[in-house]
């Protein structure tokens, strides 16, 4: 008996031993900063969570290769890249993760939903987040420190939309759907706000859910109460159809979505029902970006087409170095500091923060289908 | 007048698209008595595999007319959805046919995942779009519109129920599954071979399945392979609505299930005042379900089952 | 010392190193694979409650029930209510943790009245109506009054703190600094325990013997007296308030909870816990919440394989896993109807079917 025990003391001893090691390592004269990055790297949103990591481990070798010192001393960065399959479990544990490994802060995540119960976890243990495409209002609302974004939140987006809705398409009476998920409702209500603000009158409030294809009951609904445009919150499996079952119906009300029915894949599933639809898409255009051609360059020839918020993901990596550099250190502590003093010129713009941590007058841009292409209107700055 | 005209013509359509599904739900437990989870999934993979073959003829014959196209589709569709319906029958529920209840519902959730898994890895986690191959001529009927393909599946549905019937009531074969509904065991001392009215029913059922599965990608223009589920629970609250075991209950109950998730969903918002709106419309069915279920057990259409525990 | 016999010493051995292993798994695990393995254990134990929750309306009672993950979400949001910035209140944990189990009980009791006349799969269709309805009810009560926030759900819900000590940050006790998710799991293994030992109590019961007689035929055992009504009422009650405080524990440990994380598929899950295991059967159980919690990790690394071997992935684990669930329902089904580590009497019961 006291043999086992002696050897389960070891044992412990060894683990709490072993707990301490968070320290960054030495290599020679060169120190070694882990930076984390998470996003979904199995599962429907795979090429997405890929893209992310390579914007920033794009950002992270330039970043390498022009050398850089804090403190006195060379640093070589390194990139801890982890799976959250997008699900708000395992992005728990994978934020675990890299705080067990010691990261000096974190890229990501992807989706707002793996972004949320995640930011906790860092918040507890004060390491810097930035994530690169997060738009959910609730993200930054936690009032967490750690937490920051480069990516124009649902609220902005919703606002523009709202606006765009009735000053610039001329929409007095909107009719609004929205696909009962956390992006869907969250944008609708946004919207339904600025439009309400800029005196728009919303004649329907429908709702429909993240798998369904029938929408003709709702339509008939809003057919009868004859809106000039109808607004939907949710992604392009139910936008597509919707749009096709309004031309079905006869309406002649205008479509307008979020960047969630901004996509390809809806014009292959609306087919020519998607002429003439509007949609958003939060940020610049690439080509529109003051650094979005070099970007593109780059990153083509290295890692193939650019899936979607890989320029954000290379932004927030070079935002989080460059306070760092202005705080002299890679200790979470000391640059965190420096986070919210942030005025960097990006490639997707320039990026500084207001006192949540969100993007100061994010862009959102509006595109319509014309020729079985999305063309860009214009891009409008939120809050003004 | 023409939005409640509009509400009961979709109502009826989508009413239809259940009652085809609900019939392969309620063949099979009036012979069985078993849910057979994995019908929604069959009614996917009949979606997917049209779609495959529409598809591709769609790209190497464009001039095709679409009629055509979708009926080659449906010509490969019915069999593979046949095939996967008797393999289904014979690997998961016949070696259980006097196991524990529990066991093959069990299995049937099994093989619904399996469905659907094999499907996404086949075509993929995207909607797949339905290429516009059909006619798409619109009718002005006192203000409401009705389109051709609306037509076509009402149509469709229709004649497929007659016959349905007429197999039942007339022929060998439909003799065979009412007395085998009856009693297994009556039936197979009177000569009847069981297991192959057993198989017959699912091939019937997956027939139908699979034609469903068609109209209603047609209808909407997409298919998926997480499509079937929520389909197939709908058929299933149809199936018993109607009275499950029955066939005429089935189509009852499928136009009945119809009618109410479409009056549902655009009459509740105003009815009660913004209280509850169409957030609520797919606890329509549900609730219809249990009510069915507490109050009468049998269905509208159903007999009175004795308890066979 | 002499006195006692040798057996019982070294069973008592066995149970003292049995219970030294437990408490010191956390810190094993740690060191072997890291503290997010750790965290993982505690979801782990949180799937052990629900799927002995389940196991006594399933296993015991044999109540096919598919919509247990309503209880789970109850559970969760009545802490969540209870413990967050959400209404302002911030009671603490050991409060609402009964309150929400005991409520998620009650509507055990609530849901099960109207289908306790439907049989064997007419109760699971049902069951998983009333899953999806709960589900649709909270995913769209955040109007006209704001009850749930919808699907934003809550978010910045309370730890566990005992005495002063939050769950969520580490902390120094007698030189040594414990993590959260260690100080979790002590918690959770506690409450893991307790079910378990509930649970075994409830087997060996008259309760416990006539839940196996519904479950063998209710006719019959409605013949011998047994109050069928009630036992399987209090079987859905006892169910439903595992299912409850396992619900309270996840809002506790995720911090933040939405209707997304209590849809069918979690349902589906955790009965697949039971029946890959042994339904019925504790350890079986156990083993089957252990092994489906645990898999989906280990499934992952092959997705890193398949990129280190072939430069890409070709089936994704994520797809690998609910594939490899429905082929094992349907397999077990077919060749070990009674799980993995089966139950005599269940296997018996199996047995007995087939011939």
């Amino acid at each position: 008996m006291t043999g086992h025990s002696l050897r389960w003391a070891v044992v412990v001893a060894a683990t709490l031993v072993a707990g301490c090691g968070d320290k960054p390592q030495q290599n020679g004269d060169k120190a070694v900063v882990s930076i984390g990055q998470a996003s979904p790297l199995t599962g429907p949103q795979a090429h997405l969570g890929k893209d992310n990591e390579n914007g920033a481990r794009l950002a992270l070798d330039e970043i390498n290769a022009a050398g850089l010192t804090l403190g006195g001393k060379k640093v070589v960065l390194e990139l801890k890249s982890e799976d959250d399959a997008a699900d708000p479990k395992t992005a728990t544990t994978v934020a675990q993760k890299l705080v067990d490994e010691g990261v000096a802060g974190v890229i990501g995540h992807l989706n707002s939903g793996a972004t949320i119960p995640a930011s906790k976890i860092y918040s507890d243990n004060g390491i810097p987040q930035i994530s690169p495409s997060a738009t959910a209002v609730a993200y930054t609302a936690s009032g967490f420190k750690t937490a920051y974004r480069v990516m124009t939140n649902d609220a902005q987006q919703g606002s523009v939309l709202g606006n765009y809705a009735v000053n610039k398409l001329g929409a007095k009476k909107i009719a609004i759907v929205d696909d009962r998920t956390a992006y869907g409702q969250g944008l609708a209500d946004e919207v339904e706000k600025a439009a309400k603000a800029a005196g728009g009158e919303v004649v329907a409030r429908e709702y429909t859910s993240d798998h369904a294809t029938d929408f003709m009951a709702i339509l008939t609904s809003i057919k009868g109460k004859a809106p000039d445009l109808v607004f939907f919150g949710g992604m392009d499996p139910q936008a597509a159809p919707m749009i096709k079952q309004m031309k079905q119906l006869g309406m002649t009300a205008k479509f307008l979505g979020g960047d969630g029915a901004q996509t390809p894949k809806f014009i292959e599933l609306a087919g020519a029902d998607a002429e003439g639809a509007l949609a958003s898409n939060p940020g610049l255009p690439l080509d529109a970006m003051p650094g979005g051609s070099a970007f593109k360059a780059k990153f083509e020839a290295k890692y193939g087409k650019i899936q979607n918020y890989s320029p954000y993901a290379y932004d927030a990596m070079h935002v989080l170095i460059d306070a760092m550099k202005r705080a002299d250190s890679s200790d979470p502590a000391r640059y965190l500091a420096e986070l919210p003093k942030t005025d960097y010129p990006g490639v997707t713009g320039r990026i500084r923060f207001d006192a949540k941590g969100d993007l100061t007058g994010g862009a959102v841009t509006l595109y319509q289908v014309k020729d079985g292409k999305w063309q860009t209107l214009e891009t409008v700055q939120s809050g003004k | 007048m023409d939005i409640f005209l509009q509400q009961l013509i979709n109502g009826l359509v989508l009413g239809s698209v259940y009652a085809l599904v609900a019939l392969g739900y309620t063949m099979v437990y009036g012979i069985l008595e078993l849910i057979n989870f994995a019908h929604g999934e069959i009614t996917m993979m009949g979606a997917m595999v049209a779609l495959a073959v529409i598809g591709a003829l769609a790209l190497a014959a464009p001039g095709l007319p679409g009629v055509l196209v979708l009926g080659a589709g449906l010509a490969v569709a019915i069999p593979v959805c046949v095939a996967l319906g008797l393999v289904i029958e014979r690997v998961a529920y016949r070696p259980l046919r006097h196991a524990p209840r529990l066991a093959p519902l069990i299995t049937a959730i099994g093989v619904s995942i399996i469905l659907q898994n094999i499907a996404m890895m086949l075509w993929g986690k995207q909607y797949i779009p339905f290429p516009a191959i059909l006619p798409q001529g619109r009718h002005d009927i006192l203000g409401a519109t009705l389109s051709d393909v609306q037509i076509a599946i009402l149509v469709l549905a229709v004649l497929i129920m007659l016959m349905l019937i007429l197999v039942v009531q007339k022929t060998r074969l439909g003799r065979a599954m009412r007395a085998t509904a009856q009693s297994r065991q009556v039936a197979s001392l009177m000569g009847v071979d069981v297991n192959r009215v057993i198989a017959a029913t699912f091939a019937i059922g997956s027939a139908l399945a699979a034609v469903a599965g068609v109209m209603v990608s047609a209808y909407y223009g997409l298919a998926h392979y997480y499509m079937g589920f929520l389909l197939g629970l709908k058929a299933f609250s149809a199936a018993v609505l109607g009275g499950i075991g029955n066939i005429g209950g089935a189509m009852l109950g499928g136009l009945l299930l119809g009618l109410i998730e479409s009056f549902g969903a655009g009459y509740i918002g105003d009815l009660t005042g913004g209280f509850l709106g169409s957030n609520y419309q797919d606890v329509f069915a549900f609730f219809v379900l249990i009510a069915v279920l507490v109050f009468r057990p049998s269905g509208l259409l159903g007999e009175r089952v004795v308890e066979r525990a | 010392m002499s006195s006692v016999p040798n057996t019982a010493r070294s069973r008592w051995l066995a149970f003292a190193l049995f219970a030294l292993g437990l408490a010191l798994l956390p810190f094993l695990i740690n060191v072997g694979l890291g503290r997010s393995w750790v965290r993982l254990l505690d979801l782990a134990l949180l799937y052990v409650i629900l799927a002995l929750g389940l196991n006594i309306v399933v296993g015991y009672a044999g109540l096919l029930d598919l919509g247990y993950v309503a209880f789970y979400a109850l559970g969760a949001y009545v802490y969540a209510w209870l413990a967050s910035p959400h209404f302002g209140l911030h009671l603490p944990f050991w409060a609402i943790l009964p309150l929400g189990a005991a409520l998620a009980g009650m509507f055990g009791v609530l849901l099960g009245t109207p289908t306790l006349r439907l049989r064997g799969d007419y109760l699971a269709i049902v069951t998983l109506g009333f899953g999806e309805i709960i589900r649709i009810f909270l995913n769209n009560l955040n109007a006209p009054v704001n009850l749930t926030n919808g699907p934003q759900g809550i978010n910045l819900i309370d730890p566990v703190r005992v005495g002063g000590v939050s769950l969520s940050q580490p902390h120094t006790f007698f030189g040594y600094t414990f993590s959260g998710v260690h100080l979790t799991y002590y918690l959770f293994l506690a409450l893991v325990l307790a079910v378990i030992f509930i649970s075994m109590r409830l087997e060996n019961s008259r309760i416990g013997r006539a839940w196996v007689a519904i479950r063998e035929d209710e006719i019959a055992a409605a013949a011998t007296g047994i109050n069928t009504r009630n036992l399987k009422l209090l079987a859905f009650a006892m169910g439903a308030t595992f299912g409850g405080l396992a619900g309270g524990l996840f809002a506790s440990f995720q911090g933040f909870i939405s209707p997304e994380s209590f849809n069918l598929m979690e349902s589906i899950m955790i009965l697949c816990m039971i029946v890959l295991g042994g339904m019925g059967h504790i350890p079986g159980v156990i083993f089957g919440a252990l092994l489906l919690t645990l898999l989906p990790e280990a499934l992952r690394y092959t997705g890193d394989w398949q990129r280190n071997l072939f430069g890409r992935i070709y089936v994704d684990p994520a797809d690998l896993r609910m594939l490899l669930f429905g082929v094992a329902l349907v397999a077990v089904m077919l060749y070990r109807p009674a799980g993995l580590i089966p139950s005599t009497r269940r296997r018996r019961e199996f047995a007995d079917a087939h011939g």
